[in-house]
């Protein structure tokens, strides 16, 4: 599991690397915290990740409040089908853009 | 810093002139001497004073080094207590065996003061940092103990809030294994008053307290609301509710309710969040998937919440089977997951239906093996049986008045967008529920009330017609046209009348139900009932009609008036016997 963060100055992708799960708590917390007050919208890359659980899924739902609630701006990018099928079984695209 | 502590030294050498240079050198450094003149002193020296550290000659007569320092090493227990034997011997053997029979360190002679210095600054050290350790392992210890016990206690309450009700009925099968002491899933189960039983399956996030704190809230709203007979929507959303409440941002719970009608052979279904479930078809051995259509509870705020439910017409025999993403997670040695092919193969190669819920949880064992598992596994099968079979509804009779209102009368009155989204029945029947003679009959009451409402509103206001449910198509018709018409209902009302009178030492209750429909040609109706009554060794079949002659068979009279807007239901009670 490992974080990688991109940030062009109101836009900050973070890269999910391998199991996304609660080892990746403080990791994925700390991403969008420390990235700066100017960052407008947040695209997690999830080309690399391999599996979700519920804890991920709460993190993703603690990003989204951190972003502004229902004004945020999160897209969740390069799905592969298992983290794909996670998130369709919990409506998460009724929160968030998945592309 | 600590090298400056005195440490309490303790001198074993039967050479009296090596046991007082060593003595000299040691007080020297500050410390503290006891002196031994062989090892049998030595032993009851560490006793008595209790030395930090020993110095200890091999040689020397009684007993000799290597058998004191076992002896002291066996008493010391946990205690670190450094062991320095003080010895000529320069055979890598003999030494060795020194260090073999508990010793920590050697020191040749003749002593080298700087060495010793060294060596027992570098004990103290090292025993200091023992005896932390020793403290915070003792500490965590007993936190850990304390923490088990509030969790033992802890899950007693929480067995008894999320697991009571009626999970053993005789057409539900459940397994629920807990991962930690505290599992994070929950299965609730209730009978309606009206017979039917509602059951939700919860998979909170996370395990452990923080998953079980969430249970609690949730069990009590389900079963309180299901025992005042709240319809699964209103309990739906107001779980949702609590737990967006409650909750911090980012837990909730992935959940799917049902409400099983016995009477009407179909299930109502939320489901938000969880895996798939399966509809076995008895009669077919089809498995129908039902998927996920809403965000787990907790997430939504009540404006934004969607209860909307599905609907699916059940024969007897037909099963649910629902489980938590524990099975389909489990994992082999591997780490490969179960996965969905496998527990759907288990469905298509089944050869005995009644054998499936067993041969799941087989499946799932044989798989994971001794891996263990790495989430909570809940798995629930729910057979669609004969209202017969299941019987009536246990009520609580312990809640309410003794004696209760026995003359009295009341107007309900319900009208335009309240008809839309409110149930009006657990309002009435609470009210009902104060008659003690009633709260006897709360079941009949709940599907008196029900019907009475059913037919008001849904044939009276909006008009629907009734023989469209006359087959499992035009049940799904009729939903879609109620809901059509809810949609362009501009206005309309029911209306409730009660009149309660004491009677021959009981009771008469008279209930006169006025829509705003334009009423129907109920003379014809009527007959049909009669006709059907007449032979009522016929099983009723079809979907159509059965609301009257169900209240026909529960009261004493049933009786349209108005233009057919208007129906008076009738029902008494004899005296009290007790």
């Amino acid at each position: 599991m490992a974080i990688g963060t991109a940030n062009n100055g109101n836009e900050l992708t973070v890269q999910i690397e391998g199991r996304f799960d609660f080892s990746a708590h403080q990791e994925f917390r700390d991403a969008y915290e420390k990235a700066g007050s100017d960052i407008n919208s947040y695209i997690i890359d999830m080309r690399n990740a391999t599996y979700l659980d519920s804890s991920a899924l709460g993190m993703l739902l603690l990003l989204r409040d951190h972003a502004g609630g229902d004004s945020a701006k999160v897209r969740i990018t390069n799905c592969n089908a298992d983290v794909r099928k996670i998130l369709t079984i919990s409506n998460f695209e009724q929160l968030f853009s998945i592309d | 810093m600590d090298e400056s502590v005195p440490l309490k030294v303790l001198i074993a050498d039967d050479n009296q002139s090596d046991r007082l240079i060593l003595s000299a050198i040691v007080k020297k450094m500050g410390h503290t001497v006891f002196l031994a003149e062989d090892g049998l002193e030595a032993v009851e020296h560490f006793q008595s004073d209790k030395p930090d550290i020993i110095l200890l000659d091999v040689m020397m007569p009684n007993m000799n080094g290597q058998e004191a320092a076992r002896k002291i090493k066996e008493l010391a227990g946990e205690d670190m207590v450094p062991i320095i034997f003080l010895t000529s011997l320069q055979d890598a053997q003999d030494l060795a065996a020194c260090l073999d029979s508990g010793g920590d360190d050697f020191l040749s002679k003749p002593y080298n003061k700087i060495i010793l210095q060294a060596k027992i600054n570098a004990f103290s050290r090292m025993r200091l940092m023992n005896s932390t350790l020793q403290q915070q392992r003792n500490v965590i210890r007993a936190n850990n103990e304390h923490m088990l016990h509030e969790q033992q206690v802890a899950r007693a309450v929480y067995d008894n809030v999320a697991h009571a009700g009626c999970l053993d009925l005789p057409n539900l099968q459940h397994l629920l294994s807990p991962f930690s002491v505290f599992n994070g899933d929950v299965l609730l189960a209730a009978r309606k008053p009206s017979g039917s039983l509602h059951i939700l399956l919860g998979d909170f996030t996370g395990h452990g307290l923080p998953a079980a704190i969430g249970a609690m809230p949730l069990a009590e709203i389900f079963y309180g609301m299901t025992a005042k007979g709240f319809n699964m929507v209103d309990i739906i959303r107001e779980v949702n509710v609590k737990l967006k409440t409650i909750l911090p941002v980012g837990y909730f719970c992935c959940a799917c309710m049902l409400n099983l009608n016995f009477r009407q052979k179909e299930a109502e279904v939320w489901m938000g969040g969880l895996p798939d479930f399966y509809l076995y078809r008895a009669a077919s051995r089809a498995v129908e998937k039902v998927p996920s259509t809403h965000l787990p509870l907790g997430v939504l705020s009540s404006q934004a919440f969607d209860a909307t439910v599905r609907i699916l017409p059940m024969d007897i025999g037909d099963k649910f089977y629902m489980w938590s993403d524990g099975i389909i997670e489990a994992r082999n040695d591997d780490g490969d997951l179960f996965g969905e092919q496998r527990l759907y193969d288990v469905f298509v190669q089944n050869k005995q239906p009644d054998r499936i819920f067993q041969e799941i949880i087989d499946r799932v064992t044989t798989f994971s093996g001794d891996s263990g598992k790495d989430d909570d596994t809940t798995l629930l099968e729910v057979t669609m049986v004969s209202e017969d079979d299941i019987g009536q509804a246990a009520i609580d009779l312990e809640s309410g008045a003794v004696v209760g209102p026995t003359d009295w009368r009341m107007s309900y009155c319900l009208r335009g967008e309240t008809l839309k989204s409110f149930n009006p029945l657990p309002v009435m029947l609470n009210i009902l529920n104060d008659v003690p003679a009633l709260r006897n009959l709360s079941g009949q009451m709940y599907t008196i009330m029900a019907e009475l409402y059913s037919n008001a509103f849904e044939h009276g206001v909006l008009g629907l017609q009734s023989d469209l449910k006359s087959d499992a198509d035009g049940f799904a018709k009729y939903y879609a046209e109620r809901q059509a018409a809810m949609d362009t209902m501009e206005s309309g009302s029911v209306q409730f009348d009660f009149d309660l009178v004491p009677h021959n030492g009981g009771g008469k209750l008279t209930i006169l139900v006025t829509d705003s429909g334009p009423g129907f040609d109920y003379h014809s109706k009527i007959n049909n009932i009669e006709a059907r009554s007449a032979s009522s060794t016929q099983p009723q079949s079809g979907y159509c009609g059965r609301g009257i002659p169900l209240i026909q068979t529960l009261c004493d009279s049933i009786q349209y008036k108005g233009e057919g807007n208007q129906v008076e239901v009738v029902l008494s009670w004899p005296a009290d016997e007790v």
